[in-house]
């Protein structure tokens, strides 16, 4: 029976069910548990099917989020999957990570005057339904005779990877690490995208034909002259890996990590089950510095690896947080304390050269900067220290230089961020590259964005050149 | 997976084993590393690569079994399996191409300073070796070094050749004739002696460090070491360094950083080797 838009609108947005914050600040267990079907049923029922559906924009992977929220209000799953999963790659990760009250959920109608649908917590759940009741893999088109090769295996890789599959060419993806996912495996910790779910995002490309070589590091291993040799198209997407430091006194104390390192420990090498043979130092006092998604993740790790107090140092306030709301939240409702409008000047330590704690000062936002926010700038005479025996510093990345080194017929600009034109191609013919090796350090959808967009690029191109 | 072709003891606790890694065989150059992961829920160990064959598909790696991960790859036999080995990693040896050069080696790290020997008198440099251990069973590498020019050999106890320090024989053979370059591997507190040594000398100094990494494509910056005041990564801007300008004593720190997870039995000489060295410091800042 269809639901008047009256009745729709009569429907208020279902909250996602989650773990206590109590008992989850100390497990690494999925912090989300997701909708139940009848949740999700509802939750589907508020969605007034938009003719010009605005949140189809909102989206960098331009899902076609009224169809397949139509077939979730239906309780047809299997329709709802196959229509979700033919506009995105990797639905179950996305519908986890995406900062989707700034992109789909921004724009819904129904967020005038009210809430946004839950578009994110509905993608997590028909992802979800799919992968428990075996829903059917994407269909293939007939070889093409063309071979791609993908240069890291994170979300920007994977998305070209399956997209490239589908349309028939034969795909071989590189990763660096013994395990592929990029930073969806060795960043984002257990509890907020379980590892077993990336797995098995991975092996359906694999069933849909595509290749993956581990440890196969792209500027040592292979140059990029080589794969050019070897296959019709290269799609470089390498990520924005080198972590930055803070540049203050007492970085190198031992207890002074980069989120990168503290979190692929923990994620990748699994410090975080005991069982592993990679040691990570567990801080009584942790204090993380930054205060986007990854320093979220790397407060809420050391919250649940046993600090008794969990930091975030971050240098604006707390509108000027870059990290997801959800993520946001729930690292208040685990009891991180939010040291807001201060910077680190230095750390100190002791006579054995281990951290006793941050010195910081106070802040205050003067006028807006280059990127719009307001600048911080400090308050004289507000020096303090924040006693700790851990510091992450979690102030962003860069691009690494390994790959683009060890290739210099690629431009870069002067952060050493490939330059690309409007197809996604850059100074190399048929070597196209997306996401934050492009960009800078950006989000995980965006580099599934380019991942999707460039695998059309490519695929015009290897017919074009045919 | 990586089979295991050879795998020999070289001396107590160190093993040479030959690894089937076709791809890293004929690509990697002296001074650069691998990182190897035995199996899942193994630690990533990062090895510098001692031999190659690219002909045969081989790489050789000596290893010193030390920690739970390195004493099961040694304790791997023959046929058996490596689940990963990524590489070859880091910048290659800057090396001379003419003159003299004095390669010193420390313990395992004599393995490490072999492919630059080899490569030096490739080149047609003259090399003469130096290399050491507490006693003569750990003293690696002399006849492969021997192949490649002059070679003496220092022991703590004098059970093989001159009875003391690799930087004895060093300060002697400097009087001689100074070498152009000198490259030195081995234990930390070694390689500081050597630094410490030839500053006065002024002889440009090469010295290969292994501090703590995870990834060694420079994603995780854990081992940072500063160089001249400046942070740099060994792992993709190393891992071989100017001695003279690296901050020994920060780098003994971090490496100390997991200690408390892994107490290790001071077996490899380091422990004489640091007062040793501290020693020459001592006297040198005097």
């Amino acid at each position: 029976m269809q639901l008047s838009p009256k009745q729709r609108m009569a429907i208020s947005r279902q909250a996602v069910p989650a773990q206590d914050a109590a008992i989850r600040s100390g497990t690494f267990t999925e912090v989300n548990l997701g909708f139940t079907t009848e949740l999700a049923r509802l939750e589907a029922e508020r969605c007034l099917q938009c003719k010009n559906a605005k949140c189809i924009i909102g989206c960098p992977v331009s899902v076609g989020i009224p169809r397949f929220i139509d077939f979730v209000a239906k309780g047809d799953m299997q329709a709802a999957a196959a229509s979700l999963m033919s506009d995105n790659c990797l639905p179950a990760v996305t519908g986890r990570v995406c900062p989707q009250e700034a992109q789909c959920e921004s724009q819904c109608v129904r967020g005038v005057k009210g809430e946004s649908v839950a578009i994110g917590a509905l993608e997590r759940f028909v992802a979800d339904w799919a992968r428990e009741n075996n829903a059917a893999d994407s269909v293939c088109a007939a070889p093409s005779g063309k071979t791609v090769g993908v240069v890291g295996s994170g979300p920007g890789g994977l998305t070209a990877a399956g997209e490239l599959a589908r349309l028939g060419h034969a795909v071989t993806v590189f990763e660096a690490f013994h395990t592929p996912g990029g930073v969806l495996v060795y960043g984002i910790p257990e509890f907020r995208l379980p590892k077993a779910i990336v797995a098995n995002e991975v092996e359906r490309l694999q069933r849909l034909g595509v290749t993956i070589e581990v440890n196969a590091i792209v500027g040592r291993t292979y140059t990029v002259a080589e794969l050019r040799e070897r296959f019709d198209a290269l799609f470089i997407a390498v990520g924005a890996g080198l972590p930055q430091f803070m540049n203050v006194p007492g970085e190198n104390l031992k207890g002074v990590y980069s989120a990168n390192e503290y979190l692929t420990r923990v994620n990748l090498m699994g410090a975080w089950d005991g069982d592993s043979r990679t040691p990570v130092l567990k801080g009584k006092r942790v204090v993380v510095v930054g205060g986007g998604n990854v320093a979220m993740d790397a407060v809420r790790t050391g919250k649940r690896l046993g600090a008794t107090e969990a930091v975030i140092a971050y240098r604006r306030g707390k509108e000027e947080l870059p990290a997801r709301l959800e993520e946001v939240h729930h690292a208040e409702e685990e009891g991180i304390r939010f040291e807001l409008l201060v910077a680190p000047l230095r750390v100190i330590g002791n006579a054995e050269g281990w951290v006793t704690g941050l010195v910081c000062q106070r802040m205050q936002l003067g006028e807006p900067d280059a990127s719009g926010r307001r600048k911080p700038e400090p308050v004289p005479g507000s020096e303090f220290t924040i006693d700790c025996d851990l510091v992450i510093s979690a102030i962003g990345t860069r691009a690494n230089p390994l790959l683009t080194q060890t290739c210099p017929d690629l431009k870069l600009n002067k952060w050493g961020n490939v330059i690309v034109d409007q197809d996604l191609m850059s100074s190399i013919p048929g070597v196209f590259a997306g996401g934050d090796i492009v960009r800078g350090a950006a989000t995980v959808i965006l580099a599934m964005g380019d991942g999707k967009t460039a695998a059309k690029r490519i695929d015009a191109w290897l017919k074009q050149n045919d | 997976m990586h089979r295991i072709v050879a795998n020999d003891q070289l001396a107590p606790a160190v093993h040479r084993l030959v690894i089937h890694a076709p791809q890293i065989a004929k690509v990697r150059r002296p001074g650069q590393f691998v990182i190897v992961r035995l199996d899942q829920g193994h630690e990533r160990i990062p090895l510098t690569i001692a031999d190659g064959d690219a002909t045969a598909g081989t790489i050789t790696l000596v290893i010193q079994a030390m920690g739970h991960s390195t004493k099961a790859i040694v304790a791997t036999p023959v046929g058996g399996m490596i689940r990963d080995v990524a590489g070859p990693l880091g910048a290659p040896t800057h090396l001379i191409e003419k003159g003299f050069a004095v390669c010193v080696g420390g313990g395992v790290g004599t393995a490490v300073v072999h492919p630059i020997a080899q490569a030096l008198h490739a080149a047609g440099v003259r090399v003469t070796s130096i290399i050491g251990g507490r006693n003569r069973s750990l003293v690696i590498y002399h006849d492969e070094l021997g192949r490649l020019g002059e070679v003496q050999v220092c022991t703590d106890d004098g059970s093989w050749g001159r009875k003391g320090l690799v930087t004895d024989a060093l300060v002697e053979l400097c009087a001689v004739g100074k070498p152009d370059v000198i490259y030195a591997v081995g234990p930390v507190p070694m390689m500081q002696a050597v630094a410490t040594t030839t500053k006065p000398m002024g002889i440009h100094t090469v010295v290969s460090l292994n501090p703590v990494m995870v990834d060694g494509t420079g994603m995780c910056g854990g081992c940072r070491v500063t160089v001249g005041g400046q942070v740099r990564f060994a792992c993709v801007d190393g891992p071989e360094f100017d001695g003279h300008q690296v901050d020994f004593a920060e780098l003994r720190s971090r490496l100390g950083t997991y200690k408390m997870f892994e107490a290790q039995p001071c077996d490899d000489g380091s422990c004489k080797a640091r007062r040793a060295a501290d020693q020459i410091i001592q006297q040198q800042q005097q």
